[in-house]
């Protein structure tokens, strides 16, 4: 029988990718939003698997703004890229030095 | 039992491509992994009942944001083989951040697994209504009880959206537009012009 502990390791298990997922690809500012979008997925999970077994449908609107949110981080922060690209030609983010003001 | 093959199987496969998205060399490959993620994780979400967060995320995620992802990806020519120089040197340090973060997490859930914390029954409003599919009652409770946070919602999006359309309009630069009409149309002729009579045999001075 599943019981809400799979679903809270499943949850557990993609939040801590998303994690390795920003420390791995520290160059990689795309993989890093991909990994942002990971995390995000795994709250997600987390609300929706303890609305569904607490009984309570608050969890699952909960979950519906942080998927709101998530698009808008992820459409922000494309933009950002796109004209940090067009900038320098590069997304490589461990360049600080043009991070001035 | 149907409901715990399926349930691995869409775990399994949840938790194998987000290894994926995070390993990958190309990131368009680990955009289809992405993809593939959230779809099994809407399965998991229409395993529990929740049909109407699982389409939106189909929608949301699969129809929009990745496609997004994948346009960006395409259209930005990347030296992908430079980005990917760090990760070995960067493995130990995640690997490290990454075991601490699932150790606590495995406590937690331990925790929670003996009966740490008593979790009250629904106050009412959330609950679901019998015999209302999934939609109805999310419907119910989101026009109701939650009727600003849902305006708010759409704000936060359309606030997203000009951000977004701000940051990366670039006006065109045709020939047309740089004609200036209101400062044409302001020109006079007093400004515009001098009358000069010279002495024969010199120049004019401007």
């Amino acid at each position: 029988m599943i019981g809400i502990e799979h679903y809270i390791v499943v949850s557990a298990i993609l939040f801590v990718l998303g994690v390795l997922g920003i420390f791995l690809n520290r160059k990689n500012i795309i993989v890093i939003l991909m990994a942002i979008e990971l995390i995000l997925l795994a709250v997600n999970i987390n609300l929706v698997a303890f609305s569904a077994f607490l009984n309570d449908l608050v969890g699952q609107v909960f979950a519906m703004f942080v998927l709101t949110v998530a698009a808008g981080e992820a459409a922000i922060g494309l933009a950002i890229l796109v004209v940090y690209f067009r900038g320098r030609g590069s997304i490589a983010v461990d360049d600080p030095s043009r991070m001035k003001g | 039992m149907i409901q715990t093959i399926a349930f691995y199987l869409f775990a399994t496969i949840v938790i194998a491509s987000a290894v994926m998205v995070i390993t990958a060399r190309n990131p368009v490959h680990s955009v289809l992994w992405l993809i593939l993620s959230f779809f099994n994780a809407a399965g998991l979400m229409v395993l529990v009942g929740a049909e109407f967060i699982a389409m939106l995320l189909v929608v949301v995620y699969v129809g929009a944001v990745a496609v997004l992802f994948l346009f960006v990806v395409m259209m930005l020519d990347i030296d992908f083989a430079e980005l990917r120089a760090g990760f070995m040197k960067n493995f130990p340090l995640g690997i490290a951040v990454a075991l601490i973060l699932l150790a606590e997490l495995v406590l937690g859930i331990g925790a929670y697994q003996t009966g740490a914390i008593e979790l009250g029954d629904p106050s009412g409003v959330g609950a679901p209504r019998v015999g209302e599919s999934n939609i109805e009652n999310i419907g119910a409770l989101l026009y109701t009880k939650y009727l600003f946070l849902f305006e708010a919602a759409g704000i936060v999006l359309l606030v997203a959206m000009i951000g977004a359309i701000v940051l990366t309009h670039r006006p065109p630069k045709s020939r047309r537009s740089q004609q200036d009409v209101g400062k044409q149309n302001r020109r006079r002729p007093e400004e515009a012009t001098v009358m000069k009579s010279p002495p024969v045999g010199e120049g004019v001075e401007l």
